[in-house]
């Protein structure tokens, strides 16, 4: 069924008797030519690109509780090229080129709305390496505008750019970045892999690969074995579980990452603005809720919820340069687990396991993400070659010295 | 969180910085045959388990020791600490 206005209009008027459930509720078969385990933003999206851009036929998906329940279901919903490194930002720009025609190519509506993103600085330094980072940015081929005090003033007249702790002194600006709606996004990819064939089959957790002479054969999974001589996992939060029972050890440590949304209020930031002297990033939903979030909480952890330090520091950082939004109440607080890699870049690779694919690391970057690394994930499963924009995400990069370290912040996860 | 510092007693976690698992103290022998490999797995890949965690935490904003924490990753529940040199004296009288 094609969503459109007329359809709407014709559903109100017969009661909203016509409309038919997005997906089926696949049965798992004994077989398949491909798995995808993992049925968050990057699973859907990977069975979705190997059905209709690959045209493979023969594909499941297997989720463990519900698709949308992970990461893509708790994120703050940002979308963004804004990347530096040679390596990283012709895959993200890709990605961003695939949210600009989202909604067209999956005729749902996810809310991607381009509003731009402003990352601020307060030093010379910041400034001279957001001078340098959007060179980077404009020399791939994406956009970048430089903007002074009183540039950033222009466009947030509220920001605290005289008496803060760190006056801001301007920005980088992406006018194309953006925010969509996380779940929809979900939804949509699962609704469009389902038209394409895909069996998405939710409540099935994997326990176990079969793996022969080096080459993997199938899953065995909560509701029996399912057969398959490709596999790929794309499970971001829970890789090194997941793959440790295919015998693999990863360069990941999983760490919770919180985000919180406030009160609904009335439109005060029309885009998004990440603080440059600490680590705090909001924007507004369409429902009026304040979106934002800071760092890591710093240490490992598996548990979905954080520690109240850190909702401390997330909210005095975002007080010091919106001091009007002191007085709006919080009204959810979430933990996500983060894939945190060695040098806060993913993953999309071959791993030693003939026909096992490998996407994770996502760092807390995965949501913007999602278009693209189905993409090529589902590119790398159906070719055995890696993607032209993900060559460099390989998972061997650190023993090669190929790090991808776009914070120069070395092997320590929590601080990428 | 209160980490239970076996010099000073329960401490809120925000007197600490987190290094990582405690597998950090066991420094590869750069002479092995082995040692690329090695050092490869001690520097970049982790177990990452899901359950109990050993785990190098430091005291920055306290004594400045270095201490071992067991910890289940996915309640937060701290089921022990022990000082970091006392962990590495036992594992050198023992190797």
């Amino acid at each position: 069924m094609r969503y459109n206005a007329l359809r709407i209009f014709k559903e109100a008027l017969t009661g909203h008797k016509g409309w038919t459930p997005a997906w089926r509720d696949a049965p798992p078969q004994k077989s398949y030519d491909f798995i995808v385990v993992g049925g968050g933003g990057h699973g859907l999206a990977t069975a979705y690109y190997l059905a209709k851009v690959y045209k493979k036929s023969r594909i499941a998906l297997l989720e463990r509780k519900w698709i949308g329940g992970g990461n893509v279901g708790r994120n703050t919903t940002i979308v963004r090229s804004n990347y530096m490194m040679p390596g990283n930002q012709p895959f993200y720009e890709f990605s961003l080129k695939l949210w600009e025609n989202l909604e067209q190519d999956l005729n749902f509506n996810a809310m991607m709305s381009q509003r731009g993103i402003i990352n601020l600085f307060h030093n010379d330094a910041q400034r001279d390496a957001a001078i340098r980072r959007g060179n980077s940015i404009l020399l791939h081929g994406a956009d970048a505008v430089l903007l002074d005090k009183q540039g950033v003033k222009d466009l947030y007249p509220f920001l605290n750019t005289e008496s803060a702790r760190f006056p801001i002194m301007g920005g980088l600006l992406q006018p194309r970045a953006g925010t969509a709606r996380h779940d929809a996004v979900a939804w949509g990819y699962a609704r469009g892999a389902d038209q394409h064939g895909v069996d998405i089959i939710q409540n099935c957790e994997v326990t176990g690969f079969k793996i022969e002479n080096g080459e993997v054969k199938g899953v065995e999974t909560t509701r029996g074995d399912i057969m398959a001589p490709k596999i790929g996992v794309a499970v971001a939060g829970r890789s090194s579980e997941v793959m440790a029972k295919a015998g693999l050890r990863l360069p990941i440590e999983s760490h919770v990452l919180q985000a919180f949304v406030t009160e609904g209020l009335k439109p005060i930031l029309p885009g998004v603005i990440t603080y440059g002297a600490g680590h705090f990033y909001i924007s507004q939903s369409d429902k009026g809720g304040l979106v934002f979030g800071g760092n890591l909480d710093y240490y490992n952890s598996y548990a979905w919820r954080g520690n109240l330090p850190t909702v401390e520091e997330v909210v005095e950082e975002g007080i010091s340069i919106f001091p009007n939004i002191a007085r709006a109440r919080v009204l959810r607080t979430w933990g996500g687990i983060m894939d945190m890699s060695m040098d806060g870049s993913p993953f999309i690779d071959q791993t030693p396991i003939k026909g096992l694919y490998f996407n994770g690391g996502w760092c807390y970057g995965g949501f913007k993400a999602t278009p693209a690394s189905g993409y090529c994930f589902a590119h790398l499963m159906a070719t055995d070659t890696p993607h032209d924009v993900a060559t460099a995400l390989r998972l061997d990069r650190y023993k090669t010295g190929h790090m991808i370290d776009e914070l120069g912040a070395g092997a320590q996860p929590n601080l990428h | 969180m209160l980490i239970p510092h076996p010099l000073l007693g329960p401490r809120d976690a925000g007197e600490f910085t987190y290094l990582g698992d405690a597998t950090l103290l066991d420094r590869p022998d750069w002479q092995s045959e082995t040692a690329a490999q090695d050092f490869y797995d001690y520097v970049y890949t982790r177990d990452n388990p899901s359950g109990v965690h050993r785990e190098l935490w430091y005291h920055e904003y306290g004594d400045r020791s270095w201490i071992v924490v067991t910890r289940n990753v996915s309640t937060h529940e701290i089921l022990g600490a022990e000082l970091a040199q006392d962990v590495a004296k036992t594992k050198g009288s023992a190797g």
